[in-house]
């Protein structure tokens, strides 16, 4: 299917006044996890998702992998189930088993019909894989392989190549930046997975978000039989900090491409700092609002050089990415390069005018409910609201957040955070006749 | 269109409009409306569904659907180039827009008190557009980059071309979507505005709004926006078709990548009559048994036991307007080739046509249906695209309850049969990927490439 534009769905809690807001409950399980529920009859279903600070930030020095590894086996096998009867078991009762995984959070996502006969058995089905996985030895060594030819596959992709170099080029030594290579692959032992696994799926740690058609009385039971057998736990839940300045770079690495995949940018902001907001909404106005940003504009609309251009903040535990992206064809990479560091270096120096500022806030408070019509949107904001312990009220004060943000509190928060003279840039498939030139 | 997963296209079959708040009215002018009500949240969606897609393009003009889809946004006298989006953003909204072979369609996502500004807009420009050259020459390009992006630089998208254009040789499906480049490169301002002269029209087209909305609103709505659009006489539309396959056709595809790749389609049906018709149901079930889950047997036999693959998947699609393909792909383990992987593959649909299906399977693929009947219940959006390609591809909304009872009555019995009928070499295209190292490796980017 062609689409007009492609739009990224990056999870951004966001959220309105005007509509009444999920009644979220919360509380603690004798466990001692963390549960979010939201109570709804409307559909026969439910969904739940349970995560852990055990993402890829997570892993160390000399064992990169090992969280992802930990994190694709726990529904490979689990106490009186095998892999094939994990799979086959839902699918008997129509239930969906799937994941999240990302540099901070790691778990497992259910989605099954709310009727008991149907329910009791998907649920009994995850907290078995979340409590009692069984890493069994032959599931890993080919899980291995799999995972070795498919890294072996992503080196010869213009896009993967891109993003690996980018991340490495912005993160530098912190976990963020790491990408698991062929060569940490191999060395991953079944011992690895179990010890990572017991440090950091402990229930003290972890955040259970409950939506659909159950009662409290039925969500609590169900928070605490997902959680009382979890491990002991006790690995520190903090991601390192990330260093917020980084030498500027400039990576340009061939490949037979017809286009050149162009990154550029640097750590942007976590998800609880307070420039959280100012940089969301000014983001939108620079390379998010799709069709309406300043990135699109100019290099798509006015130029014809891209057909997706974009940029993005990916709030996390520590600062995560401030990205700009575009693919073109290789003799027009530099001029769209240099078209970019324009915009973005008149962004940042001169800020937004009231009207762009006006239109953003229309965009995203006008646009809240669709952020949260349906179980599934509402299952990812418990899920985000609990794992980063945002404010219970955060749905409800969203749209109050962004409208109170002002042009200069975009100005001075982009002037503070993105300096344009001290990015990194990767470009795959550059143009051959200036290949390794500097900038 | 990429190869849908089973889960999908399952979804995509089956829905709940029988107890579903499901309205239809065609205004004079032509215009089919269909409303879908759902009051779950204070949200709505409009889409434009126009029956014409690449499909119905001409040698030399192929993407013209597409191109014209970009050009949709380029302004009316009334919304001048850019202004679209800026409203519908303005208004909180979400819009996008999707060309396929059997169809073109435009939907917005808003509050449910902005219908009336959707309708205003979406009535304009399918009457009033603008197809300024300047606007069209910029916009040529976007989509050549486009095409570069998803196909010409995707070896499995590139793939996937070629092997198309092999197993369709008369029927249109043989042409891609966004059309080869030459044709983009040749293709001018006066080819889109005849194609939108000739289609855009009310009774080309199909209104579906879903949501937080009054049908009999909705239909006083569309009639004093679009009412007043007036009918074009649409070419006549001859029919296409596919002669039979007279023999195995195998091509071979390098591109830069590191593992090979295979893809084996075999021609099947698609529902022409949803109630007489009873091979695209078993062929639904089919692609359920063999993919329908991480422990379906093709999984379960070439990923989980042998190891000779590492990833494998069906691909079957029963809703379309012209003649379908059963799809079989998988990546070699390393280790291991394409001929590894057709072999087992082979043996796997040896099996099934010799011994059937169990009834445990067949129990478990039509419980993925009853509950996914449910679930997407969740998605309004969703539910207003089922409909706009059941519209587009000949068959109904009403059709969707149908399908549904069918679905549950295949038998394992037709499953054998259609297995039986269709593995047949003889309407096989079999399509693999020849990995080319790239010039340059980048084995070890970052190092020696750094430069301040």
């Amino acid at each position: 299917m062609f689409t007009r534009f492609l739009s990224f769905a990056i999870l951004l809690c966001a959220a309105n006044a005007a509509l009444a807001t999920p009644q979220i409950q919360h509380w603690e399980a004798p466990s001692g996890a963390r549960v979010y529920f939201v109570e709804d009859h409307s559909l026969p279903m439910l969904d739940v998702a349970v995560d852990f600070p055990a993402g890829s930030g997570y892993d160390v020095a000399g064992k990169v992998g090992v969280a992802n590894l930990t994190y694709g086996m726990l529904d490979l096998g689990a106490q009186g189930l095998s892999e094939d009867e994990v799979a086959s078991k839902l699918a008997d009762i129509g239930a969906q088993m799937s994941g999240q995984f990302d540099d901070d959070r790691a778990g497992l996502r259910l989605r099954t019909l709310s009727n008991p006969a149907e329910r009791d058995v998907a649920l009994d089905i995850l907290g078995r894989c979340l409590q009692w996985p069984l890493f069994p030895e032959p599931v890993l060594a080919r899980e291995k392989a799999r995972l070795i030819a498919a890294l072996k596959e992503e080196e010869t992709q213009p896009e993967s190549i891109a993003n690996k170099a980018f991340d490495k080029a912005v993160f530098g030594v912190h976990p963020y930046g790491w990408h698991v290579e062929v060569a940490d692959v191999e060395k991953i032992q079944r011992a690895e997975l179990d010890s990572f696994y017991r440090a950091h799926y402990g229930a003290n740690t972890a955040v259970v978000a409950l939506m659909g058609d159950v009662t409290r009385a039925q969500a609590e039971a169900i928070a605490q039989r997902l959680t009382a057998s979890l491990p002991a736990g006790g690995a520190d839940p903090r991601v390192p900090a990330v260093m917020i300045r980084i030498k500027p770079s400039e990576q340009r690495i061939p490949h037979p491409a017809s286009q050149s995949h162009i990154l550029t940018g640097a750590p942007g902001v976590a998800r609880n700092d307070e420039d959280y907001f100012p940089l969301y909404v000014g983001n939108y106005i620079l390379g998010g609002g799709g069709f309406v940003s300043r990135l699109m504009n100019e290099v798509r609309e006015k130029r014809g050089l891209a057909y997706s251009v974009y940029s993005y903040f990916i709030p996390m535990q520590q600062p995560g990415l401030f990205e700009i992206g575009l693919q073109t064809k290789k003799d027009q990479a530099d001029e769209s390069l240099r078209l970019v560091r324009k915009v973005l270096r008149e962004f940042v120096d001169k800020g937004v005018t009231e009207k762009e500022l006006r239109a953003a806030k229309q965009n995203i408070i006008g646009g809240f409910p669709l952020r949260i019509d349906s179980n599934r949107k509402i299952l990812d904001y418990l899920s985000v609201i609990g794992f980063y312990e945002l404010p219970l009220t955060y749905l409800d004060d969203f749209t109050r957040n962004v409208d109170k943000v002002t042009p200069r509190q975009i100005h001075d928060a982009f002037k503070r955070r993105i300096d344009p003279d001290a990015l990194a840039t990767v470009i795959v498939g550059a143009p051959e006749d200036k290949a390794g030139a500097a900038k | 269109m990429r190869i849908h997963l089973l889960v999908v296209a399952l979804l995509l079959l089956v829905s709940s409009a029988a107890r579903a708040e499901v309205f239809e009215r065609t205004l004079s002018n032509g215009l089919n409306v269909i409303v879908k009500e759902d009051h779950r949240a204070p949200v709505l969606v409009q889409q434009v569904w126009y029956h014409v897609g690449s499909m119905d393009e001409n040698t030399g003009a192929t993407g013209v659907a597409h191109v014209l889809e970009h050009m949709m946004f380029k302004g009316t006298v009334e919304v001048p180039a850019g202004q679209f989006s800026k409203i519908i953003a303005a208004a909180g909204g979400r819009e996008n827009a999707f060309t396929s072979y059997d169809h073109t369609a435009y939907f917005q996502q808003l509050h449910k008190s902005e219908l009336k500004l959707a309708m205003r807009l979406e009535s304009d420009r399918m009457h009033n557009l603008q197809m300024a050259k300047r606007e069209f020459d910029k916009e040529i390009k976007v989509v050549m980059e486009e095409r570069r992006w998803r196909t010409d630089d995707d070896p499995h998208a590139l793939m996937y071309e070629k092997l198309l254009a092999t197993a369709y040789k008369e029927h249109p499906y043989h042409h891609p979507v966004i059309g080869w480049m030459v044709d983009l490169q040749n293709m001018t301002d006066a080819d889109a505005q005849k194609w939108y002269r000739t289609w855009y029209a009310p009774n080309d087209a199909t209104l579906v709004i879903a949501g937080d909305v009054k049908a009999d609103e909705v239909f006083a709505m569309a009639e004093r926006y679009y009412g007043r659009i007036p009918a074009v006489k649409l070419p006549e539309r001859k029919a296409v078709g596919e002669a039979p396959q007279l023999g195995i056709q195998r091509i071979v595809v390098k591109a830069p990548a590191e593992l090979p790749y295979l893809i084996m389609a075999y021609h099947a049906p698609t529902l022409r009559d949803s109630e007489k018709d009873w091979k695209p149901y078993a062929l639904e079930v089919l692609a359920g048994v063999l993919d329908g889950n991480s422990s379906a047997r093709l999984n379960k036999a070439l990923v989980r036991e042998q190891q000779v693959a590492m990833d494998v998947g069906v691909g079957y699609d029963s809703v379309a307007r012209g003649p379908g393909l059963f799809v079989l792909e998988a990546t070699p383990s390393e280790g291991k080739t394409v001929g590894d992987v057709e072999r087992a593959l082979r043996e796997q649909l040896a099996l099934l046509v010799r011994d059937g299906v169990n009834a445990q399977e067949l129990e478990r693929v039509k419980a993925q249906v009853t509950a996914g009947e449910v679930y997407k219940r969740d998605s309004v959006f969703y539910q207003a695209m089922q409909i706009g390609q059941l519209e587009t591809a000949g068959l109904s909304y009403k059709d969707i309850p149908v399908m549904l009872r069918k679905l549950q009555a295949v038998t394992a019995q037709q499953v054998q049969d259609v297995a039986r009928e269709m593995f047949n070499d003889d309407h096989l295209t079999v399509a693999t990927l020849d990995p080319q190292p790239l010039s340059d490796k980048p084995r070890h980017v970052g190092g020696a490439a750094h430069v301040h």
